[in-house]
């Protein structure tokens, strides 16, 4: 046998079971799959630790590949089969990968209300704007005017802003990066791992073969060139003017702030009844 | 077994000795007797039985199961947990399951509905959970506040694409109480989604319970793998398909999909495993079926006239089986207290005996298609129902008269 190289991603992959995996050429769900990888690797942190949850859609196939606690629920809803998993069990690291309709068009509510208690799952959001595994149809994330197999004509809704969203129901970690910056995305992972409280990642990804298709994208590079050329970092949007900023991609930690976090109140609140009762 | 692997046991047996949350059960508690609601009785038989995880939105007739868990719950390290709605609720108690937790969820008709799609998903990743429907008047939100028993069909068809159930239905406060037990204890058993059905009158109405002593109180807990992980099967077909379940967090690492799956749990399309999984979800109900079906047989031995009836109406159906009995003639009662699977065998032997089945429901007609099914050899003339959809319940009366009509 040649020296097949080992690399770090090999080791935590279910590589005897299922591969090879569902996606596209070209999809960037592999790549997020690689930067939650080595964040994980890099911190260290017992894979026994991490649950990964996820509802249904392409991007929400990820934990079958992955050797962590793994579980693939249904549509709209892993981020409540993540709440009872991170309040049975607090010490669990618990990370939902989600689609952007998963997430944020059957799932918004429950995006809403776990931010609200700012429960400390860490939420993956890999938005890809549009509906990929049922074969194109329009999301919340679509943008005006995008092509969709039912928006033929066009979209005229207006696209969701769910980093804006989630800061608005009050998660203390927002972060957005696109697949093209992938030490980026990594980084942030590794962030939103050692933050405590909810954690949204929203990473702008690309999906050739039918958003890209139907929109004439040119292709999964092209796709990722154009995340390059119309993303700026947050740190730069201050000093350009507003012209410049407008339709771009905005690249960084939105909001990272510590609140009392969910599963840490209940812990206490318990403490509390328990005392009580011996009075 | 290889170095690594010795290094990877030891770690999950520390592991799992660290991670299970403790929770505190009452060590002893002297037999006594309380006055209480059934929706009362239902909250303290989960906490009986170990229930430690409850996820629930709130909606009447329900409410006080939540209102008394709420309370109850933390002082024992259990979780209570006010979700955004009934979809989020039976998704967060399967989540929390699936780490080891027991747990439960209540509501009523409205809310049982959101909740099929997450009760398909308990039963064909097989994770234990129960749902407790106090069922109300009408579709859509109809007469909260009032009794009926239209939920019969959908706690067993609610979800879609073929899955057996498991549905216990109580005919009193006392009974609320040990049923509630028992569903816990046949969802740690057979990995599954078990449904309690429950009559609103029998929710709010007060009876004296007789509590058992703690200890005294059967307790079923999940069987736990004793493999190590790499040799662990998620789906194993030991022992009549009851397989052990690993938790969350104890180093077994398994995957769960409510896609179809193989019996490691991971995703297949190849047929002939599709048609082994499904198999596998109705032998797991019907090799076990002698001890899923609980039916209550009253004064048949020499009856003419039979009446099978559920939940409050049997109680009604009692009533009038005194009166007629008095007046001398000969009726009796059969009461499943497991609906589903339905006691098939119990109801052929009935009609061997009888000439003439009624079926009281506060529905349109649910079980009495089930008796149907087993009457066929029987004339028409011989199965009567009484039905009521007025939210009032049916009457000793009513049943009595009709007796009277048949005999």
């Amino acid at each position: 046998m040649a020296n097949i190289p080992q690399r770090i991603i090999h080791e935590y992959l279910r590589h005897d079971k299922k591969f090879p995996h569902v996606w596209c050429a070209g999809c960037s769900n592999g790549i997020v799959l690689g930067a939650i990888i080595r964040a994980v690797a890099s911190l260290n942190i017992d894979r026994n630790d991490i649950v990964m949850v996820s509802g249904i859609g392409c991007s929400s196939r990820m934990p079958v590949y992955v050797d962590f606690n793994t579980l693939h629920s249904i549509h709209g809803r892993s981020i409540a089969f993540a709440t009872g998993i991170k309040m049975h069990k607090p010490h669990l690291k618990v990370i939902v990968v989600t689609g952007d309709g998963d997430c944020a068009a059957i799932g918004g509510n429950h995006l809403i209300h776990a931010a609200r208690r700012n429960i400390d799952l860490k939420v993956i959001m890999i938005n890809n704007n549009i509906y990929g595994m049922t074969g194109g149809q329009c999301s919340p994330t679509t943008p005006h005017n995008a092509y969709a197999t039912t928006a033929p004509y066009g979209n005229i809704e207006p696209d969701f802003n769910i980093c804006n969203l989630a800061m608005g129901a009050g998660a203390s970690f927002v972060a957005r990066t696109t697949a093209f910056h992938v030490l980026e995305m990594q980084n942030m992972i590794k962030d939103a791992l050692q933050h405590t409280g909810f954690s949204l990642i929203e990473v702008v990804s690309a999906c050739p073969v039918i958003y890209g298709r139907l929109n004439k994208k040119g292709g999964a590079p092209q796709m990722l060139k154009d995340f390059r050329d119309n993303s700026i970092p947050l740190s730069a949007v201050e000093k350009l003017p507003p012209e410049k900023v407008e339709g771009k991609i905005i690249r960084g930690i939105l909001r990272k702030e510590i609140r009392a976090e969910f599963s840490t109140e209940y812990a206490a609140l318990c403490k509390k009844t328990q005392t009580a009762g011996g009075e | 077994m290889t170095e690594k692997d010795k290094i990877k046991t030891e770690k999950i047996t520390k592991a799992a000795k660290l991670e299970s949350k403790p929770v505190d059960t009452p060590k002893k508690r002297e037999r006594k007797t309380v006055l209480m609601q059934g929706n009362e009785a239902v909250a303290l038989g989960a906490l009986d039985a170990g229930v430690n995880f409850f996820a629930g939105y709130p909606i009447t007739p329900s409410t006080e199961i939540a209102e008394i868990l709420a309370a109850e719950l933390p002082k024992r390290n259990g979780t209570f947990i006010q979700m955004e709605d009934e979809l989020a609720s039976i998704c967060a108690i399967i989540g929390a399951s699936l780490a080891g937790a027991k747990s439960l969820t209540a509501t009523s008709g409205p809310g049982f509905s959101l909740m099929q799609e997450g009760i398909g998903f308990a039963k064909i990743t097989e994770t234990p959970c129960v749902v407790v429907d106090v069922q109300r008047v009408g579709p859509s939100t109809g007469m909260p506040t009032s009794p009926a028993q239209g939920d019969i069909m959908q706690s067993k068809w609610g979800s879609h694409g073929d899955s057996p159930a498991i549905v216990l239905y109580p005919d009193s406060v006392k009974e609320s109480y040990e049923l509630t037990i028992r569903a816990v204890n046949l969802s740690e058993k057979y990995r599954t989604c078990v449904i309690l059905l429950l009559d609103e009158v029998i929710a709010h109405m007060r009876e004296a319970v007789c509590l058992p002593d703690i200890a005294n109180v059967r307790i079923i807990n999940r069987i736990k793998p004793t493999v190590p992980p790499q040799w662990y099967k998620h789906y194993d077909e030991n022992q009549k398909y009851l397989s052990p379940l690993a938790s969350y967090g104890e180093g077994y690492r398994f995957h769960v999909t409510g896609l179809t799956h193989d019996a490691h749990g991971f995703p297949t399309n190849k047929p002939s495993e599709a048609a082994e999984m499904m198999e596998r979800l109705r032998k797991k109900i019907s090799y076990n079926i002698r001890d899923l079906v609980q039916i209550e047989s009253y004064r048949m031995d020499d009856a003419k006239i039979a009446i099978f009836a559920a939940g409050i109406t049997s109680r009604a159906a009692k009533a009038a089986i005194a009166s007629a009995r008095a007046e001398g003639i000969k009726v009796g009662l059969l009461r499943p207290l497991t609906i589903w699977p339905f006691p098939d065998d119990a109801v052929r032997k009935m009609l061997r005996n009888v000439e003439t089945v009624i079926v009281p429901e506060l529905n349109q007609g649910q079980l009495i298609y089930e008796v149907q099914r087993l009457t066929k050899e029987k004339s028409d003339g011989g199965l009567i129902p009484i039905n009521k959809v007025s939210s009032e319940l049916i009457t000793p009366n009513e049943i009595l008269s009709k007796i009277k009509e048949v005999c």
